[in-house]
């Protein structure tokens, strides 16, 4: 993991310092909220319904298991004893007070983290692949380049106001855990044909009321020069993305409307004037960084026993189907807890099984963790003999839930429970549906099914994605939900396509328990919902939900 | 209006003229760039300083080559969310190695006066009531930095390998 020097235990400290003042600043009257709005944004604090949020940025999604273990005590010190990971690989506490703000950052800074542009017109925390630097056919750990991001664009002078939010996510494998091609910059590790390593880099991707797949703008970027391109790409947009339309001043929508080449040669002119002279590392600097991600030691592993329980334990060897993916050392395992256990928020943990994955990361997994954008927690480096007491002990801490990739394993975003923009709830349809699909051996017959749900147009739910997605729509005071069908974030990302009219608060679930029955009798072999959708269209699907006329 | 320049209180000379008003003659003047474009070479006669007012809807781009003459500039802000001028800035300085005073107008915040320093900007206009020593503050809050700017200032990732 990375660990912060002088220079980044400074620059923590100093924000934390101006933070403090801001915030008493407001609380004597010198600033008004319409003063203080643009402050507080700028370090991850929004006024919600019910109270401040805060929102703490997990740097592409890695976290130590003394992080975690600040995390649970922010919790149970400054809210009401939980915290809910988001699809940014952040986490949010949904009930500060803006006295405490202050008080959290520091507590924060004592273990390298902040919450520095977690919101505003700002470049966001950069999100990675979670199974980074463990992932069989992984190039190069994309956790570097990162934290190169990071520190680039932590404070940015030029890029702190621009036309609106910015995401980038970067991947080093060939397979997608990132959606990065649902992102405002999407980058890929690849490999050109004299097998130097360099970046892939899309642009214009993104969800909300316009969603987007984003255009491959540069087959192959050297890496050594990421930042003077994306410096070109920021300035490109933020000189002339629209400031006219909130609702189209995302980046995707001046790629379109300029068209994909013609954006791609107005970033190579900018590219061309700033590359030499632009915010590129050194190459001591950029091994400075990497050393933080060189792999561990891994020990010689003795898997027999771990072997043997496969048989004799039913319920554990269901566990291990959905929740560990293989690791590219051998005896070990990419482990996968559940936040969604049935009936509950999708992302939400209590202070008690924070500290206990905590306690897990330093037990089982070189004291690290990692959080997915499908709001669920990874241990990244298991010893197979160990997964059963492992298992075991995520048992007792209602963390075992077999579903990862299941249709239980919901995004949900926070709907209008929370949520200041939303226009119906999600939660509750989440909990709902995971009810209805209690029961899990029906789960793992019915097999991969990414849903995903949104309480409003704004799309934090990533609904445009799933293979189901449903989008909450307000009708005259009624919650109403939209189905649409066929999206993947994957590495064939693309946008769901709406089945037809929205249904009822009633009748939504019973409208996915239809759809999940026409696939399961149509599918072919081992087709996933996705692959019998994209295989036999929208038709019998629409006809069961709405009849055939 | 009070100007801040160079971290305190300045006196401001200038005149603002618009495109259908004379130059005040024996006063520096501020005019719009389309007025430079189409007046350049009389104006270049004038032996007082003359400065560019540019919006933030102006673009750098006719203005390659057409600097010369000119000792100010002053970028506006809108709106504290429209962060335009600040590339505008950073591109005077570092592309078009603009040395003049770069002056900032408009809704400019507290708070934002470190980024704008960094891209280059040197004098703010404030409004009269400003609270100057905090303005002041504001300006260095932030000693570390991650990336290279307009300023001189070197990022940590130079500084670690020194």
């Amino acid at each position: 993991m990375y660990r912060y020097d002088a220079y980044d235990t400074q620059l923590v400290g100093e924000r934390v310092t101006q933070f403090r003042d801001q915030v008493r600043r407001r609380l004597d009257g010198s600033l008004s909220e319409d003063e203080f709005r643009p402050l507080r944004l700028l370090n991850g604090l929004y006024l919600q319904l019910h109270a401040y949020m805060l929102r703490v940025a997990i740097p592409y999604g890695t976290l130590s298991s003394e992080q975690m273990r600040m995390l649970a005590h922010i919790a149970r010190r400054y809210d009401k004893g939980y915290g809910h990971f988001t699809t940014r690989q952040n986490i949010q506490f949904n009930w500060t007070r803006l006295e405490d703000a202050p008080d959290i950052l520091a507590d924060l800074a004592k273990v390298e983290m902040h919450a520095i542009q977690t919101s505003g017109n700002t470049i966001r925390n950069t999100t990675a692949d979670p199974f980074a630097g463990v992932a069989a056919e992984e190039i190069e750990d994309p956790r570097i380049y990162c934290e190169i991001i990071r520190q680039w664009s932590t404070l940015h002078p030029e890029f702190s106001f621009l036309p609106r939010k910015f995401k980038i996510a970067v991947t080093g494998a060939r397979e997608d855990r990132a959606a990065v091609r649902v992102h405002d910059i999407g980058l890929a590790i690849r490999r050109d044909n004299s097998g130097e390593v360099g970046f892939e880099v899309m642009v214009g991707g993104g969800q909300g009321r316009t969603p987007m797949i984003a255009k491959t703008i540069r087959e192959f970027l050297p890496k050594d020069q990421l930042l003077s391109y994306l410096e070109a790409i920021l300035r490109v947009y933020n000189l002339a993305g629209r400031r006219d339309n909130k609702y189209k001043a995302r980046i995707k929508i001046l790629v379109h409307e300029l068209g994909a080449e013609t954006f791609h040669e107005q970033v190579e002119a900018e590219w061309a004037q700033l590359r030499d002279a632009g915010p590129n590392l050194q190459a001591v600097e950029i091994a400075r960084i990497a050393a933080f991600f060189d792999p561990p030691r891994y020990e010689e592993v003795d898997s027999a026993s771990y072997q043997a329980k496969l048989f004799q334990d039913r319920t554990f060897a269901d566990w291990v189907r959905t929740n560990v993916a293989p690791h590219k050392q051998d005896g070990y395992a990419i482990v996968s807890i559940s936040l969604k256990p049935e009936g509950e928020a999708p992302g939400d943990a209590t202070a008690a099984q924070m500290e206990a994955v905590a306690d897990f990361a330093e037990r089982y997994s070189l004291q690290e963790i990692r959080v997915t954008h499908e709001q669920n927690l990874v241990l990244p480096h298991v010893r197979q003999p160990d997964l059963y007491a492992l298992w075991q002990g995520l048992r007792d801490q209602e963390l075992a839930t077999a579903n990862i990739g299941l249709i239980s394993d919901i995004i949900a975003c926070p709907g209008l429970d929370y949520c200041g923009l939303a226009t119906t709830r999600s939660i509750p349809v989440a909990q709902r549906i995971s009810r209805l699909f209690a029961n899990l051996d029906r789960q793992h017959d019915i097999g991969e099914l990414r849903l995903k749900i949104s309480g409003c147009i704004n799309a934090c739910g990533h609904h445009h994605v799933g293979h189901i997605g449903i989008l909450g729509v307000d009708r005259k005071g009624e919650e109403y939900y939209q189905i649409t069908l066929g999206g993947r974030a994957d590495e064939n990302a693309a946008i769901g396509k709406i089945i037809g009219p929205a249904f009822s608060s009633a009748n939504i679930v019973d409208a996915v328990e239809t759809l999940v029955t026409v696939y399961l009798e149509r599918r072919r072999d081992h087709e996933r919902f996705v692959d019998t959708y994209e295989r036999v269209g929208q038709t019998p699907f629409k006809e069961a939900l709405y009849g055939s006329r | 209006m009070v100007l801040v320049k160079n971290g305190s209180v300045a006196q401001d000379n200038w005149v603002s003229v618009t495109d259908d008003e004379m130059l005040p003659p024996g006063k520096p003047a501020i005019i719009s760039k389309a007025r430079w474009l189409r007046e350049r070479c009389s104006l270049r006669r004038r032996s007082e300083a003359l400065g560019l007012h540019l919006t933030s809807d102006d673009t750098l781009d006719d203005l390659v080559n057409a600097l010369d003459g000119i000792a100010l500039i002053v970028l506006e802000f809108p709106a504290f969310t429209d962060g335009r001028s600040y590339s505008t800035a950073r591109l005077l300085r570092e592309r078009y190695h603009f040395s003049g005073e770069l002056r900032a107008v408009g809704q400019i915040l507290r708070d934002q006066a470190h980024f704008m320093l960094r891209c280059g900007f040197d004098a703010f206009e404030l409004v009269p009531n400003a609270d100057i020593a905090s303005w002041v503050e504001g300006l260095f809050e932030i000693a570390v930095h991650y990336q290279p700017a307009a300023d001189a200032r070197s990022p940590a990732s130079d500084l670690r390998h020194r």
